[in-house]
């Protein structure tokens, strides 16, 4: 009988394109929409992330995420590292600033300083150039993605000139890190020279990086450095967190996802309700002779189901499909760089569709159930 | 009818034996009754034909002899199984081992071939598909159509879809067949020819064919008449009464 059923649906093409463009658009809108949910409110944290090697991140105590920061004074750094089970402590300046390009325009940047010394808090890869550009005078590193903002036309930036707060500033690297939230363009620099860059109060220190010596665990530091020196201590986890928590309570971005999602859950109750109302009612004379001939309510419904099954695996994988191929057509799109599909989203959307079709599915039924054979004589 | 025919009627093979069948149907705030206490049997071995008048009844009484519309009041026996104190599933299943239809509208399926089609009680039965293809493609060729088998209905005539239809009421071997007004949509020689078919295949020792008609063309291969009047059985016999 769900041979016959699959034919029956099958077999009324427009129908069948109808359920399975249905839940293909479902489940694309719903996939898409939640995959670069997820992404841009990880952009969040990337300011975390593009510092891998730091434990932990000390802060002044009203500061939130690494772009939300209160700078405190330089003797912070010799209290972090009279901390116990602290390896390393370097300083680390993240603040924004106005660069003007030799042609003049004017660009709101974030100038992130880095210790001079260890040069701990660049991201992990270049795109362009070595890390050690930055002991050549008035070095600073584009990032990759800022870099296609402040220039448009492509062209290489290596040794172009800035000017950040009267102070002159060279490009001599391109640094390979996750965009910021806003894509701001960054400029990686060291510390000292940050401190230039940046207009001066008297605090400019914003954080202080943190490594754990073998065998404290991060959490243990963070307990330890807030107990000795007051200051605000995050490993880099719960920072990376803090950044996306920050996204979330401070921007409409979930609840206009969140529109977008219930929209693609709504479109796809409609378009498969109504198809599946329609394929039902135009075959409910045929339900109606396999009801007298002798199938029972409870095999209809097993046919029904496989009709569901069938219209949802193909139109689930073609959407997810969808996905996968809107994700990788724009991956050279710097807005999208490293755009992932968490694996939670597709069971996500899998439970919708199954929801859709399970909503649908029953409503169509009903009328089959509902179907007196005696009918079919009429 | 006389008391004899009765005692005649329940001493042979009786395939539906109906008792005090009535029906009543809600038409807004009134009730309508459209039988009114049948008392009849269908012998197995005859081809028995229910006309009278549209609105009579015919599809009522008949829908309830075959187990698909339940009686306000009445029992029906078919052979020897009071089919109404089944319970749902067990007089569906009753009715796919027992009983064929053939729908005035034939209501095949319209993306399955002839052979699947004719093959649907036997895959309901649970038989594999193959084989049961098979056995619908014999009958499709006692029926003289086993050449269109692999026909969607679409691309048959209205009487190869009638065939295809009659193929499906008997694949399974019931051993009561129930038609409503199956030769309307046929010239007066088809007619004939289904009705001489469902005689061939459907009537024997053991089984039954019970069939509405309007169609005077057919009257004379009845072994049976039932005369039906505003929901009362008024002739019984093997011809049709004088003046219809
Ligand atoms: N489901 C129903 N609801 C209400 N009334 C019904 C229903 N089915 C039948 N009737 C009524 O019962 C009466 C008999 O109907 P039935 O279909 O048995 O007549 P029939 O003899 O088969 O007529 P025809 O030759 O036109 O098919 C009619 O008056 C009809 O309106
Ligand atoms: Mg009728």
């Amino acid at each position: 009988m769900i041979w016959i059923a699959i034919r029956m649906l099958t077999g009324d093409a427009q129908k069948f394109y109808g359920l399975v463009f249905g839940i293909a658009f479902s489940t694309l809108l719903i996939t898409q929409q939640l995959t670069i949910f997820v992404n841009l409110i990880e952009r969040g944290a990337s300011g975390t992330y593009n510092v891998s090697s730091a434990d932990v991140w000390v802060m002044d105590p009203v500061s939130r995420t690494a772009d939300v920061n209160f700078p405190m004074p330089s003797t912070a750094l010799d209290k972090v590292r009279g901390v116990t089970g602290v390896e390393w402590a370097v300083p680390h300046l993240r603040a924004g600033a106005s660069v003007r390009t030799s042609e003049g325009d004017l660009e709101g940047v974030s100038v992130i300083g880095v210790d001079d010394a260890t040069l701990i808090g660049l991201p992990k890869r270049m795109a362009q150039g070595s890390i050690n550009v930055l002991s050549q005078p008035d070095s600073v590193i584009i990032d990759d993605v800022g870099l296609t903002r402040m220039f448009e036309d492509g062209r290489s930036p290596i040794g172009e000139r800035l000017e950040l707060n009267d102070q002159r500033a060279v490009i001599r690297g391109v640094a390979d890190a996750i965009p910021s939230f806003t894509s701001q363009v960054t400029l990686y620099t060291k510390y000292s020279q940050a401190l230039r860059y940046v207009p001066g109060t008297r605090n400019r220190l914003s954080f202080v990086l943190v490594g754990a010596e073998h065998g404290v665990s991060p959490e243990e530091l963070t307990r330890r450095i807030e107990e000795q020196t007051g200051l605000r201590a995050r490993t880099r986890d719960e920072f990376a967190q803090d950044g996306v928590d920050f996204i979330i309570q401070n921007t409409g971005i979930p609840l206009n996802f969140g529109i977008t999602v219930l929209l693609g859950f709504i479109v796809g109750v409609a378009i498969v309700g109504l198809t599946f109302s329609l394929f039902i009612r135009d075959n409910i004379k045929q339900f109606g002779a396999l009801k007298a001939i002798g199938v029972t309510n409870g095999k209809i419904r097993k046919m029904v189901a496989a009709q569901a099954g069938l219209v949802g695996l193909i139109g689930y994988g073609l959407g997810v499909l969808g996905t996968v191929f809107f994700i990788w057509g724009f991956s050279g799109n710097p807005t999208f760089k490293g755009f992932y599909i968490p694996w939670q989203i597709p069971l996500i959307s899998m439970a919708a569709v199954f929801v859709i079709l399970a909503l649908t599915g029953w409503l169509a039924l009903r009328n089959v159930l509902k179907t007196e054979p005696a009918s079919v004589f009429r | 009818m006389a008391e004899t025919d009765i005692q005649a009627a329940t001493t042979a093979q009786a395939a539906i034996c109906s008792r005090g069948v009535t029906r009543d149907f809600k038409a807004g705030q009134q009730t309508i009754t459209v039988l009114h206490g049948i008392d009849v049997d269908i012998r197995a071995g005859e081809l028995t034909y229910v006309v009278g008048e549209s609105g009579s009844g015919k599809t009522t009484l008949i829908s309830i002899m075959c187990g698909i519309l339940w009686p306000t009041a009445g029992e029906v026996k078919v052979f020897g199984t009071d089919i109404y104190d089944l319970s749902d599933t067990e007089l569906v299943e009753f009715r796919l081992n027992n009983i064929g239809f053939i729908f005035q509208q034939y209501n095949l399926i319209p993306s399955i071939d002839a052979a699947n089609n004719a093959a649907v009680p036997l895959i309901a039965q649970g038989m594999d598909r193959l084989e049961a293809r098979e056995k619908a493609v014999a009958m499709l060729e006692k029926l003289n159509i086993g050449n269109q088998a692999g026909k969607l209905p679409s691309q048959l005539s209205g009487g190869q879809q009638q065939r295809v239809a009659i193929a499906r009421a008997l694949v399974h071997e019931p051993r009561l067949v129930v038609c409503d007004e199956p030769t309307a949509a046929l010239d007066a020689a088809s007619g004939r020819k289904v009705m001489d078919l469902l005689r061939e295949v459907a009537v024997a020792e053991d089984r039954a064919c019970i069939i509405v008609t309007h169609d005077n063309r057919v009257f004379d291969l009845a072994d049976r008449i039932l005369v039906l009047e505003d929901g009362r059985i008024t002739h019984d016999g093997s011809e049709m009464p004088e003046g219809h």
